[in-house]
Order: C-alpha cells, then structure tokens, then sequence
C-alpha cells in the first residue's frame, strides 16, 4: 500500500514537472502512455525488451557461476587468492565503456562479444562478495561435517551453500543492478535491436516520449523480476533466521 | 580394534610465533565397550587432544592408531548443529543410513519427538545437546568423543543427561571418550578415568574402576572421588604396590 501511495507521488511530481518544463522537454505521462501503447501493438517493444532480457539473462548468468565459482576458490586456496588478487583489482576498476569498446572492436559486432562485456564487467565484484563469504564460513561446521565422514558433495550442499546463500542473494542482487545498466550501453555501442538500441534512435532523434517509453518499461521489468524472483529467494534462503526464538 | 594413543608432544605457536606446549605425554589405550574420562583442569589442552583423536589436526609428535575405518561419532562442546536444518535432518545428515524405526527410538530416548522440525536457533542448550548426542549415536559410531557434554547445564538436567548418555553407551559396544571437568559426572561414567595435568596435559594418573556403571553405589562412588582428590597424581607403580 505504501508502495503505491509513493509511486502516485513520483507519477503526481512528473506531472506537475511536465507542465512546468513544457511537454517539448517532459511530455506528461498521458503522452507517454500513448507512445507505450503504440508501440506495443506493433509488438516492437516486447521484441526490444526481449531481446536485451535474453542478453541479461545470458550475462548474468555467466558472470554469476563462473565469479563464485572464482570467488570461491580465492576464498579457500590461499596461492589461488595471491594469483587472482591483482587481476581482480584491474577489473573492478576497469571502466565498463572501456571493456564494451574493446570487445566490439576484438571480436567484431557480435552478440558473444556484448555478453561477455557485459559478463566482464560483472565478474569481479561477484567474485569479491562470495570471496568474502567464503572467508566467513564457519570452520567449526566444516570440522562436523569432517568428523562425521559427511562426503563432500553433501557437506557442499547442505554446509557450505547455505552459509554462502546471503552472499550469493547479495551478489546477484547487486549484480542484476550493474547488468541492467551496462546492457544499454552494450546495446547502444553495438548491437541492432534492444532497449540500448532503442533509446540510442530516440536519442538522436530527440523523441522523448519514445526514450521514456522504453526506459520506463525496462524499469517496470527490472521491478517486476526483482519482486518476484530476488527477493523472494532472499526471503528463502534466510527463513531459518527469522524463526530464530 | 583398540585405540592406540601415544601423543609425545603438540605445540602451538601464537601470533607473535612463540611457541605453547599444549600437550606432552598422552599414552593409553581404550577397547571397545570401555568408557574413557578425561579430568582435568579448564584449559589443559584437552579440547585440542579431543581434535587430534578425531583426525582433524595431523600436526602433532606421535601416533594415534585408531581401528581401521572406525566411524565416529562427536559431541562437541558447542552442539555445532546446522542452523539451517531441522532437527531431523541434522541428524539424517551425518546418519543417511539410519532407518525411521532406529531414528524413532534414538528421538523417543532423548525425548526429541516434539522437536523433530524445529530449527536449532528455537532450541534451549540442553535441547541443543541432545540433539547432537541424538546425531552421534545415529551413526551407530565405533569411536564414540564427548567433549563436556554436560557443561553448562544446570544440576537436575545435567544428571538426566548423564543417565541418558550412560543408558546410550551400555547399548554399544564402542570405544568413547569423555572429557570433563566434573569429578563426579567422570566417575558415574567412566570405566578407566585419566587425570591430567595442567597445562601442558600430560596423564597424571589412571584410575580404573572395576565396578560396572549401573552396580556402583554412592558409598563407592565418594570414595573414588575422596582418593582422587586426596591423591590426583599418585604414581601408578606407588598405587599398584599399595
């Protein structure tokens, strides 16, 4: 309920700013709503939307299980942690324009080489959240399940993982956030189809109404699947938390 | 199938690398069936002796021969319990061959029925316990370690407890190994009772005690804790000629 009493309040001050600023610079939401309309009956918008979830998906993806499968081993192996250190500190600061530029002009306009720019820019802080929470599992669980001769495919499974779940539920969170950004410059850089693509036109073209229909609605996606699918695995993976008497 | 213990030396070293003697001369041997009990005063090293004996920590002078592919079973000194799990599933963790009928038996004794689905962050300390006295002995263990299992509880339901533990270990015959600070609780239970030294433990002195656990009455009972006290490092050969 609060929820929506403060999006009517961010709705309510565009209006207001767009009758202030003139609907040349800030169309009112009624103008907007019509270009969404429009444009999804031409279905161009679901294509565009799509298009850069299906690139999303794909980099997240990667970025996740390839940087907490890093994270962990820097975490554990103490040589794999000295040989990964420097390179991770160059990637985290590595400009994501500078990955996405170089990937474009290595491996050509390609969709593998906007995912795995995307991917790249998304890696290392990965690896840094579940490094961190490799650091903090609790050496006395691990001793339990050495005692108690628990394989290690189990003792993973149900030791390790679940000490790792709030730091795989932070990394992907934080993640999601940094891809859905970097995506549209991905997009807007390289690639022929796409929300990125989509706002680099409006741009040119200085079609606001159209920049606000898919910046909108690729943030109403954004919302949507961090509502129904971050945070309710969030709320799993930390039940036995709240129950605490 | 005996344990064979013959620790000469465990050191430590500390963040500034000066080196601790932990332990210096742990011999002795336990069969199947006996109960050893470790006494000795808070933090002698007898935690550490505890990990050695486990197999989680190689780095000492000496040798432990434990029989070969013995299963163990431990209770540590917290219940190191997985937050995360049931109480049922912790215990099916460590014991994925433990069928409903023996699991049943082991949650109906330790009177653990009603909170089989609880999460272990809902349970009291002594709860806690018994369930990770309910896991060790789901394993149906060989080597059986407790690590003060009783500490910290208070009187009535540490002595229910330790009623329980030595119903437990009459069932099995399995080599277990207590630590404990409690004089009493070591000569309620324990077969062959090992006295240690401060630190560094060395064995002071052995006590076996003949008498079977469910046999001994409290006359008997205070006056091997009246020797022990009067004499806790009476040398063996002095004791034996006596």
């Amino acid at each position: 309920m609060l929820r929506l009493l403060s999006l009517a309040v961010l709705l309510g001050t565009w209006w207001i700013a767009a009758l202030m600023a003139g609907s040349a610079k800030l169309p009112p939401p009624p103008a907007v709503l019509a270009t969404v309309i429009t444009e999804a009956e031409s279905g161009a918008l679901f294509l565009h939307l799509g298009v850069t979830l299906a690139r999303v998906a794909l980099a997240f993806v990667l970025a996740m299980s390839l940087g907490s499968a890093i994270g962990y081993l820097m975490g554990r192996v103490r040589l794999a942690n000295r040989l990964g250190d420097p390179w991770l500190i160059l990637l985290l600061n590595l400009p994501a324009l500078v990955v996405i530029v170089l990937a474009y002009i290595w491996a050509g306009l390609t969709e593998a080489a906007a995912i795995a720019a995307i991917a790249i820019n998304k890696l290392p802080t990965a690896v840094v959240t579940l490094r961190e929470g490799t650091r903090a599992l609790d050496p006395s669980l691990d001793e339990m399940a050495t005692v108690f001769a628990i394989p290690r495919g189990r003792a993973f499974r149900h030791v390790v993982l679940p000490q790792l779940a709030p730091y795989i539920a932070a990394a992907a969170r934080s993640g999601l956030s940094l891809v859905w950004k970097i995506v549209l410059v991905a997009e807007l850089l390289g690639r022929p189809n796409g929300v990125g693509f989509e706002i680099g036109v409006a741009f040119q073209l200085f079609d606001i109404p159209l920049l606000l229909t898919y910046s909108l609605s690729f943030a109403a996606v954004v919302l949507v699947i961090e509502t129904l699918l971050v945070q309710p695995f969030e709320t799993r993976v930390s039940r036995w938390r709240l129950r605490a008497a | 199938m005996r344990l064979e213990v013959d620790i000469t030396s465990k050191t430590f070293e500390n963040a500034t690398r000066e080196r601790h003697d932990v332990l210096t001369g742990i011999r002795f041997a336990l069969s199947p069936g006996e109960v050893g009990v470790f006494v000795g005063p808070s933090g002698c090293g007898e935690s550490t002796m505890l990990r050695i004996l486990a197999g989680l920590d190689h780095d000492y002078q000496g040798r432990v021969s434990r029989p070969p592919n013995a299963r163990i079973g431990m209770v540590f000194q917290e219940p190191r319990l997985l937050p995360w799990r049931s109480v049922e599933d912790n215990v099916r963790l460590a014991a994925p061959e433990a069928d409903d009928a023996k699991l049943a038996t082991l949650f109906t004794f330790l009177e653990l029925n009603a909170h089989r689905s609880h999460f272990p962050t809902e349970l009291s300390l002594g709860l806690a316990r018994r369930v990770a006295l309910a896991r060790a002995f789901a394993v149906e263990p060989d080597f059986l370690i407790l690590d003060e299992p009783l500490a910290s509880l208070d009187d009535a339901l540490a002595a229910r407890l330790r009623e329980e533990i030595a119903t437990l270990v009459e069932n099995r015959a399995m080599i277990t190994l207590l630590v404990t600070h409690n004089l009493d609780d070591a000569v309620r239970l324990g077969d062959r009772l090992f006295l240690l030294s401060a630190r560094p433990a060395r064995i002071l002195r052995e006590v076996p005690i003949a008498t079977p656990r469910a046999a001994r009455r409290e006359a008997e009972i205070a006056a091997i804790k009246a020797e022990i006290v009067r004499r806790p490092d009476a040398d063996r050969n002095e004791r034996d000629a006596s």
